[in-house]
């Protein structure tokens, strides 16, 4: 057996031990049937790494820290003009008519956009072009974007939209799913072909295995129904857009976005489709964004508003959204309303899951079609299912568009499945951690789906869980009010496939090295706080052996870096760490040569390590980095290099959507939650939630401890708190958002958010960088069904709605106190 | 209509025409181009415009620019030097990005400003005062785990205590054994 140990030993004293060394490299056998892509060369992965797996300092940490940090609000071009958007007041209305002409006469404003100068179709999916820049035909929400104006000021901007006449034909709206998906007479969409109800706009139906003989096998079949509210993003940065239209020499002019976005290439491509503009000529430019949670991650009417207002007025043109539009821009969590059977033997193994998910989609497609393809995709890992069958519908309603949001699509099916999961054990009285190490999957082999899943940390982070949280002695043994609850899930590290069907890489990095001794790194990686800035960073001082601070990380700016396709779907640190190992080994291979010949030694035993090229079996030879990149440039020419990522094309089944939810790895999760329930209020009080993630390798520990604490602090915000919600017409006007504002919405604050305790599991992967897999979203998912058994565990009641808020609870509690059915033989009476 | 007004940031006196219905938050982003302080909600929900008015943590968006005239305004740019030498970060800054307390970074200067006023009335904070005086200064990437570390180890190198740099242990990880273990494992398991 190989020996391994904690990476949380501290580093020697003055540093530089690093991440201890990992023996968990798959020999190519390992991979058991299924093909396995070890990156790199073979120093990859069983290297001693020596900045790799420290907890090092950001790139971009004082420059927020100090203020200094220029965010899109923070820029300032001269004469520069503001833009503000009318809104549709009505849910379902037809545009008979937009009448500009007294804004335009109003003094201090420049220009007047509606949507008949952009008309054409966009959506981030490329099958379902359904939205425009501004409406022009129709509005399909309150909210709905039909003209912009760019003023001296916001003020004016403002005037001047009071001043726009706009006719309408109000309709008939829908706000239900089920009457969506029933009705006809009603269509928010025109039907795609005859006979089709345009208010559908996704069904995916997919089955795999035998479902009836796993369900006949079944001791114990678990059916539940399962309600998930919809929530937001609320990034603290509303989006913010700047627009310039330099006119050229020759009569063709460029035009440059600066965008608080997450999707700098596909934004890229979108404006040059909606304005009809060569690519070539469009640059858009991402400054550090305030958080985007998925929020940002296509693009909005403010990016095209502010190009066309600026191409229109000859000047810059900026639109920074009000905190009540980010909440109508939306794309956040879809409601869900699920169906779950579960069958299993009395020993507990699963022998069938069925599900069935409405997904309210809201005004339009966004993200949906894989969000549907997502709601039952992913549910295949961490455990063993031998037959499985989902079919889910997403419809159309006259509300702000769903859309992608950390743990895009999975995050409401794994709470229905995982608190199915908690009843099953409670039915065949097995300890829930059991259950789950019963149906381990294990790793290198397919799930039923046949997705290729690598390496698998999943039991180690039950184990870890349950250690931290004193689980054996604890669960079911806390007295009624107290309880603890588990919950495990599984993410991907990037989509297998780009958004638009290409053959070209899905991240790529260009380095140059400087005769100073400094590395420039162009990176198309969108950083939104996770740090992706940073990471590139890490791996060339790993790499070529210069200190952080001679690093610069230029990035998401279309005009000076390479083509990344954006911060979503956990992609970034995969797939542009291996871009940027790519290009850093090309230039370490120079400059070994260089040096190898200088001294006279085989290439192999130059290290470049600490600000020195040494040579390994010689310790008293060195020289400092700076001449190591001098001679290398004296020998082979300037200094830099390309390298990029593209996905293995094999890791996925051959049948229509298999290729979706397929990833080049998967990372795992467990938590434990622990909750107080207060029986007279309902109010539920989190604790603490242990989060144990395996990540594959945590580059930087404490970049990937704030990622998992701030998604199990997401998780438990929507578990508890959060609710994405519209009046009905009992309540005001229908289809009005209930309070978007940040406290009617209610982020937690620092008092509302529980005890965070990251728990780190590294498996080493062999596909990613370094062996390293995502963090960023994987470790939301468990918060929620966790929280919702430990209130089970706590008083009894089993929470199958979001959110479990106070009046819910207690409802529950008190439905159930009327029941008067025989208790759960764990449960300890109330003192009445 | 504008009128002309005398403010006084960060020790510096700026003379700014501003449009009278401004808020201090505006004349400081948009009049003395101190962009540091950040707009999130407009309406004093966030936190993220959080500056000092005469040493008080005051939220700038739903303060009239008015009410700062003739006082002492504190911005994040003004919090390097304020308690060390010029241009050095105040501890609390450095401890943020020694401790990864900035993700997005966009809550981060307000949240700076009611954590140093904090460590200006109480040397010694508990975690449940740290939580206490941040209560009214939303983050959406932490969790606020890494910010109540960073406080604390801000807190410590103003007593003049030794803080790590960048190790802390206190969070456990664990390392997988090789596959192959992992495999008996599941074996063993399923027996």
């Amino acid at each position: 057996m190989t020996e391994w140990k904690r990476a949380s030993d501290p580093p020697a004293e003055g540093g530089g031990s690093g991440t201890p060394l990992v023996n968990a490299v798959p020999h190519p056998d390992v991979g058991g049937g299924v093909p396995v892509h070890p990156r790199g060369d073979d120093d990859g992965y069983n290297a001693e790494l020596t900045v790799i797996g420290r907890r090092m300092r950001k790139t971009d940490g004082l420059s927020k820290s100090t203020g200094r940090a220029r965010y899109t609000d923070d820029l300032t071009l001269p004469g520069m003009l503001h833009g503000k958007i009318l809104r549709s007041p009505h849910p379902h209305a037809r545009i008979l008519s937009i009448d500009t002409s007294e804004a335009e006469a109003l003094p201090g404003v420049f220009g007047v956009v509606t949507g008949e100068e952009m008309p054409t179709p966009y959506g981030i999916i490329v099958w379902t072009p359904d939205e425009q820049a501004l409406a022009t035909e129709r509005v399909r929400y309150i909210g709905d974007g039909v003209a912009a104006v760019a003023a001296v000021d916001e003020d004016t901007a403002l005037r001047a939209l009071e001043r726009i006449r706009v006719e309408y034909e109000v309709l008939e709206a829908i706000f239900d799913p089920e009457e969506a998906a029933r009705r006809t007479d009603v269509q928010i969409h025109e039907a795609k072909r005859a006979g089709h109800n345009g208010n559908i706009s996704k069904i995916v139906k997919l089955e795999f295995g035998d479902l009836d003989a796993g369900f006949g096998k079944a001791d114990e079949v678990i059916e539940g129904e399962y309600f998930f509210e919809g929530t937001t993003h609320t990034p603290i940065e509303p989006h913010c857009a700047i627009g310039q239209w330099e006119e050229g020499g020759a009569g063709v002019g460029r035009l440059t976005v600066w965008s608080s976005t997450q999707v700098p290439h596909y934004l890229h491509r979108e404006l040059a489709k909606v304005l009809e503009l060569d690519p070539a000529r469009v640059r858009v430019v991402q400054p550090p964004v305030g958080g985007g949670f998925g929020g940002k991650s296509e693009p909005f009417d403010l990016e095209f508003c502010v190009a066309k207002l600026a191409m229109k007025t000859g000047r810059p043109v900026k639109i920074l959204y009000t905190r009540e539009e980010v909440f109508l821009a939306h794309r956040g969590r879809h409601p869900f309303k699920m169906k779950y059977r579960v069958g299993a033997t009395a020993d507990g193994k699963l022998t069938a899951v069925e599900g069935r998910t409405l997904l309210d989609g809201g005004a339009y497609s966004s993200f949906g079609l894989v969000t549907t393809y997502y709601s039952g995709q992913l549910l295949t890992a961490p455990y063993e299912m031998p037959a499985y069958r989902f079919h889910s519908t997403r419809v159309f309603t006259n509300k702000p568009a769903c859309g992608p949001k950390r743990g895009h699509g999975s995050v409401q099916p794994r709470f229905a499945f995982e608190v199915s999961l908690d009843k099953l054990a409670e039915r065949l009285g097995m300890d829930p951690i059991e259950l789950r190490r019963r149906n381990f999957m294990g790793g290198y082999r397919r799930t039923i789906n046949e997705l290729r899943v690598t390496s698998n940390g999943f039991l180690q982070c039950l184990d870890s869980v349950e250690r931290a949280s004193g689980w054996k002695d604890r669960f079911r043994k806390m007295g009624f009010g107290r309880g603890l609850g588990i919950a495990g899930s599984c993410y991907i590290s990037g989509t297998n496939y780009p958004i638009y069907p290409n053959a070209m890489p899905q991240s790529a990095v260009q380095i140059q090295v400087d005769r100073s001794g400094r590395v420039t790194i162009f990176s198309g990686a969108s950083d939104i706080g996770q740090g992706s800035d940073s990471v590139p960073a890490y791996i060339v001082c790993e790499e070529l052996g210069v200190p952080l601070d001679y690093v610069r990380v230029v990035a998401s700016d279309t005009d000076l870096t390479p083509v990344d396709l954006g911060a979503y779907s956990s992609r970034v640190t995969f797939m542009m760490g291996n871009a940027c190992i790519d290009a850093a080994r090309k230039i370490k291979a120079v400059v070994q040569e260089a040096v190898a010949e200088e001294w006279g030694v085989k290439p192999g035993r130059v290290l470049l390590a600490g600000g020195m090229a040494m040579d390994g079996m010689d310790t008293g030879r060195s020289m400092p980095i700076r001449e190591a990149f001098n001679l290398a440039e004296a020998r082979s020419g300037t200094l830099g290099a390309v390298g990029s990522y593209n996905t293995p094309k094999d890791v996925h089944g051959d049948y229509r959507g298999g290729t979706i939810g397929a990833s080049p790895a998967y990372s795992f999760t467990a938590h434990v939650a622990e909750v107080e329930v207060d029986p007279d209020t309902g109010f539920v009080e989190v604790k603490t939630i242990w989060v144990a993630h395996d990540c594959g390798r945590a580059l930087n520990p404490a970049i990937v401890e704030g990622q998992m604490e701030g998604s199990a602090y997401m998780g438990f915000g929507e578990a508890l708190m959060e609710q994405q919600v519209y009046k009905d017409a009992n309540h005001g006007r229908a289809g009005l958002h209930d309070g978007p504002s940040l406290l009617d919405y209610r982020v937690p604050s620092s008092l509302d958010t529980p005890e965070l305790r990251a728990l780190i599991v590294e498996s080493i992967d062999p596909e990613g960088p370094y062996g390293a897999k995502e963090a960023g979203e994987g470790p939301l998912h468990p918060s929620i069904p966790a929280i919702a058994n430990a209130i089970y565990d706590a008083v009894g009641v089993r929470m199958d709605s979001l959110p479990f808020s106070p009046p819910r609870v207690w409802r529950a509690l008190q439905e159930k106190a009327a029941r008067q059915s025989s208790p759960p033989e764990h449960e300890r009476e109330a003192a009445d | 209509m504008k009128d002309l007004l005398t403010l006084r940031v960060n020790g510096d006196t700026h003379e700014v025409a501003v449009p009278t219905h401004w808020t201090l938050l505006e004349a400081l982003r948009y009049a003395v181009a101190l962009t540091g302080s950040k707009q999130g909600c407009d309406k004093g929900d966030c936190g993220a415009c959080t500056v000092w008015v005469d040493g008080v943590p005051t939220l700038s968006c739903i303060t009239p620019v008015y009410e700062a005239v003739g006082r002492e305004v504190r911005t994040v740019e003004g919090l390097a030097g304020f308690r060390t030498p010029v241009g050095v970060p105040h501890p609390l800054q450095d401890a943020f990005d020694v401790c990864g307390a900035a993700q997005c970074g966009f809550c981060t200067p307000g949240i700076l400003m009611s954590a140093a006023a904090l460590l200006e009335e109480n040397a010694t904070p508990t975690r449940d005062d740290v939580r206490e005086a941040l209560s009214g200064n939303l983050c959406r990437c932490t969790g606020y785990t890494k910010i109540l570390d960073a406080v604390e180890m801000a807190a410590a190198r103003l007593r003049g205590e030794e803080t790590r740099d960048a190790d802390d242990p206190r969070a456990a990880r664990v390392l997988l054994p090789p596959d192959t273990m992992l495999a008996e494992k599941a074996e063993e398991v399923a027996r």
